[in-house]
Order: structure tokens, then C-alpha cells, then sequence
């Protein structure tokens, strides 16, 4: 049987109900070290509750989610806390915090979690808004950037405390073309980079295919195929084929 | 019979405070109304198990703590200053026509000391700050919930219970008294100013006269009582927010609740507090 160490990301059996509505229906995966997933399906499947059982934000109803061999329902707060420094989350819209600017958005995570002195920080943050082209907005509120560049802070945001896994929830979505493809090669150059393990939340199935290893397509709550680009075009699925036509 | 009496009319009144508060719409019934206010007081009470536990356990938020003492106590002073003034010059003009009339005209400076340190200026910080602060909380921690940045906080590692919610309950509870303090002078001074324009009496002769039978129980219990009125406004007003679900309108639903249930249960917690400062200073 393989170990932790070879997949940092386990779900197993997961089952995530709201009320009367079931949201994962025992869905299970794996995830290698340093592959990229990307995690398709209609709204409403449950992809991004999935990411945010993984990341202890919800907690199963039953199953186990076990993240850099850690099983994350049974952790006490100040270990939940030590696994998280260890993950990156970009959120969908990508929530920042509107009190405070582009900068301190991404120096948040430093002053909390490192030593660093705060020139250090302000120099660490200044490089991370540099490697995703927004060295020149540190001083903005968020309410003062586009969609596309939130996106951008909020990558840097969460690269912040170099994470060994990252963690998209729809990184494209609401994006123009041109805007999305930026944010994909983003993610395409820190996967050559960092060599990070990650998970990708999407609808585009355009850009998912210049940086996933892997796809999975989930449809009520559970995986419905599961491979590379080619294996979902080959799969005969009524659901598979009609996802795959509608999204081309 | 008065405090069954007394807790007959608060349980109606929460039961029906929560109900508005839109707790369980669709709840028609007594019953539901019950229930769903005895869901609310256990999400409360986890809510403060969490707060607690958050406040107490270091590291501390000591920067973020004094921003919200800056945000909570110094930009709501004017707006306390002016409300205290206003309730010295009306006390000021309805007692002087009162007292005039039963030849106790020189009681009044007394009856304006008295009446502001000891229940006017307190309620009133505590009132106008329900409203400011609860709403600023409530619509504040509520709108973080709804765009995900307090799942962002929580996903970054950071505790939004200590970060968020405990720096706004402590700044509170430090704040309400010194706010009181605030109401309490302007109070003073104004209701001085509203009698000197009736009768001819100088600054020094109205203190004097009006502190001649006060003692440090007339005033310190008082003003106390207000760091609990922070407690109520902190906790319920955090609460409220971070709760928050259905976007903008779930924000307009929390910030209404987060300022009429903290109003209500800072008027609840003074009517249990008087009473708790006369059976402990009884010559008061």
C-alpha cells in the first residue's frame, strides 16, 4: 500500500450533507506528490465544498480526509494551524481582506506565521506580488484592482508561507480569455517552479488542459471518470460526452 | 411576584425580540418560537466557549486590539459627548419647572449629578454605542463572512475568533466605561449651562452643590456596569455578523439584529444590574 509521503492529499469515502441536500456522496481520490488535479462538474457537485473539507474548513459527516499525513478530523485547533501554513487556498473571488491594501493582504500570513522583521516581510511580500506581475499595486485596496488582478494578490496571498500544496477554487472563473489564460500560466509556471502538488476547481476546460496531470469529473457528489484529457474524450458516458461537447 | 413579574415580561420580550429577529421565519407557533430561540442561545453559547478560549490562549492580538479601541472608543466619542449633553439639557429643563413648582429649586444641580452618574450617562454610552458599534461589527464581520475572507483568515492559519471577534469584545468592554465617563461630563456641564440661562448659578456652586452628597458608590458600580453593556454589544454584535448567510441582504438581516438584540439585552442587563448594585450597596 503506498504511503502519505506519495500522496499528501487522501480523501476517502467522504460523504458532506447541508440539511436535506447531499453534496458528496462517499467520493474518495488520491493525489501525488507534485500532480495536478483538476476537479470538473457542474455547478452545485460539491467541488468546492470538497476543497474546503480538504483544507478543515467543513468537516466531513463521515469519511476521512487525511492532508500531508495528517487526518484533519481529528486534529485540535493548534495542529489544524500547523497544517494549514502548509497549504495555499486561492478562493473563488479571491476574498481579500477590503480593510487593508494589496500589500498588507499578502504580508498577513508572514506577520503571523514567520519572524521575518518587517522590512524582511515587506520584501518578501513585495517578490511574491512581482512573480505574479502586481509589484506596482502594493499600495491599492482591493477595491481598487479588477477581478483579474484580485486573483493575482490573492495567488500571492496564499504562496505566502510557501505551501507544499495549493488549493484553486475556480481560479479562472468570471475572467475574460485573455485574463484567464494569464492566471492558467500562472499556475503552469509555479507547477515547473515549485514542483507544489495542487488542486484545481474549474469549469474552463480550455485552460485546465495546459496545466492538470489529471481530471476528474464529478457528477452528484461522487466521481463520474477519472484520467488524463484523452481518457475523458475516450469515455463513453452519456454525462462524460455531453460535459466534454458542452464545455469545448 | 415583582421578579416573576419581571421575568415573565423579558422572556416575552426576548422570545419576541428573536423572533423578529428573523431567527425562524416561518416558526408560527410558541413552540417554535422556543425552539428555535433555544437553538439561537446554544449557538451563543458555543460562539462564547470559542471566544473565550481564543481570547484567553496566546499569542495576542495587541495591534489589532488597540486599532479597534481606536475605531470603537475614539471615533465614537463625539457622537457619545453630544448624546450625553442633549440628556443634560433636557433633565436640566423638565426637572427645573418640576421642582421649581414644589419649591426644590435648589435641589436641581443635586438631581442632575445624581440622575446622569448614576443611570443616565451609562445607558446612554451604552445605547448610542448598540447602535454605532453594533452595526459597524455586525455589518463589518458580516460582509468578511459572506465574500469568504473569514474563510480566508481560517484558511491562512489564522484564527478568526482571536483575530476578529475577540480584539472587538475586549475593545468594547475597555471602551464602554471611558465612553460613560464622557457622557457622565458632558452631561454635567451642559445640564449646568441649560440652568445657568434660568437661574444665575456659577459652574463652582452648581458642582458643589450637585457632588456634595455623592460617594465613590454612587458612581463607580455605575460606570462599571458598563464595561458589561461592552460585553453584551461585543459579543452580540460578533455574533450576529459572523453567522451571517445569503449575502447582502443576509448583511442588512445581521446588522439589523446585531443593533435591536444588543440594545435590548443592554436594557435587560441594567434593569438585573440595578438591582444587583442596590442589594450590594444598599445606602445607595
Amino acid at each position: 500500500m503506498a504511503n502519505d509521503t506519495e500522496y499528501p492529499i487522501r480523501v476517502d469515502k467522504v460523504f458532506k450533507s447541508f440539511g436535506e441536500q447531499k453534496v458528496l456522496d462517499g467520493l474518495s481520490l488520491r493525489v501525488h506528490a507534485g500532480e495536478t488535479l483538476a476537479v470538473l462538474g457542474r455547478s452545485g457537485t460539491g467541488k468546492s465544498v470538497l476543497l474546503k473539507v480538504m483544507i478543515g474548513l467543513h468537516s466531513p459527516d463521515s469519511g476521512s480526509v487525511r492532508m500531508l499525513d495528517q487526518d484533519m478530523a481529528t486534529l485540535d485547533s493548534a495542529q489544524l494551524i500547523g497544517v494549514r501554513k502548509q497549504l495555499g487556498f486561492l478562493f473563488q473571488q479571491a476574498a481579500l481582506y477590503d480593510s487593508m491594501t494589496v500589500g498588507q493582504n499578502v504580508e498577513f500570513p508572514l506577520a503571523r506565521h514567520t519572524n521575518l522583521s518587517p522590512q524582511d516581510r515587506l520584501s518578501k511580500a513585495r517578490d511574491l506580488l512581482a512573480s505574479v506581475g502586481m509589484e506596482h499595486e502594493t499600495e491599492k485596496l482591493p477595491s481598487q484592482i479588477s477581478g483579474g488582478m484580485q486573483k493575482r494578490v490573492g495567488l500571492a496571498r496564499a504562496l505566502a508561507l510557501d505551501p507544499k500544496i495549493l488549493l484553486f477554487d475556480e481560479p479562472t472563473a468570471g475572467l475574460d480569455p485573455i485574463t484567464a489564460g494569464e492566471i492558467a500560466e500562472l499556475i503552469v509556471d509555479l507547477k515547473e517552479k515549485r514542483k507544489m502538488t495542487a488542486v484545481v476547481v474549474s469549469h474552463d476546460l480550455h485552460t485546465t488542459k495546459r496545466f492538470a496531470d489529471r481530471l476528474i469529473l464529478i457528477a452528484n457528489g461522487a466521481i463520474r471518470a477519472e484520467g488524463s484529457f484523452a481518457d475523458l474524450e475516450a469515455n463513453h458516458d452519456e454525462f462524460v460526452t455531453k460535459y466534454l461537447q458542452n464545455a469545448a | 411576584m415583582i421578579a416573576a413579574l419581571a421575568c415573565c415580561i423579558i422572556g416575552t420580550a426576548v422570545v419576541g425580540a428573536l423572533q423578529n429577529a428573523g431567527l425562524r421565519p416561518d416558526a408560527s407557533s410558541l413552540k417554535a418560537s422556543l425552539i428555535s430561540g433555544v437553538e439561537w442561545l446554544g449557538e451563543l453559547g458555543l460562539f462564547c466557549g470559542r471566544l473565550l478560549r481564543a481570547a484567553i490562549k496566546p499569542p495576542y492580538e495587541f495591534a489589532e486590539f488597540i486599532r479597534q479601541c481606536d475605531s470603537i472608543g475614539s471615533k465614537s466619542l463625539p457622537l457619545v459627548a453630544l448624546a450625553g449633553a442633549a440628556t443634560g439639557v433636557v433633565l436640566s429643563l423638565e426637572t427645573h419647572a418640576s421642582l421649581v413648582r414644589f419649591g426644590a429649586r435648589s435641589l436641581l444641580p443635586a438631581v442632575i449629578v445624581f440622575s446622569i452618574l448614576k443611570e443616565s450617562g451609562p445607558i446612554i454610552a451604552g445605547l448610542v454605542l448598540s447602535g454605532r458599534v453594533g452595526a459597524g461589527i455586525g455589518a463589518e464581520l458580516g460582509s468578511m463572512k459572506v465574500t469568504e475572507q473569514i474563510d480566508a483568515m481560517e484558511a491562512s492559519a489564522v484564527d478568526p475568533y482571536k483575530y476578529l471577534v475577540a480584539t472587538r469584545v475586549l475593545a468594547c468592554i475597555f471602551m464602554l466605561p471611558l465612553l460613560a465617563i464622557a457622557a457622565d461630563f458632558c452631561g454635567i456641564l451642559m445640564g449646568w449651562v441649560a440652568n445657568a440661562l434660568t437661574d444665575s448659578i456659577s459652574l463652582r456652586l452648581f458642582l458643589q452643590n450637585g457632588f456634595k452628597n455623592i460617594v465613590f458608590s454612587d458612581f463607580i458600580p455605575s460606570t462599571l456596569k458598563t464595561a458589561v453593556f461592552g460585553l453584551i454589544i461585543g459579543v452580540i454584535s460578533s455574533f450576529q455578523g459572523m453567522r451571517t448567510k445569503g449575502g447582502t441582504e443576509g448583511v442588512g438581516r445581521s446588522v439589523t439584529n446585531a443593533v435591536m438584540l444588543s440594545s435590548l439585552f443592554v436594557i435587560l442587563s441594567d434593569v438585573l444590574m440595578v438591582r444587583l448594585i442596590l442589594a450590594v450597596f444598599p445606602e445607595t
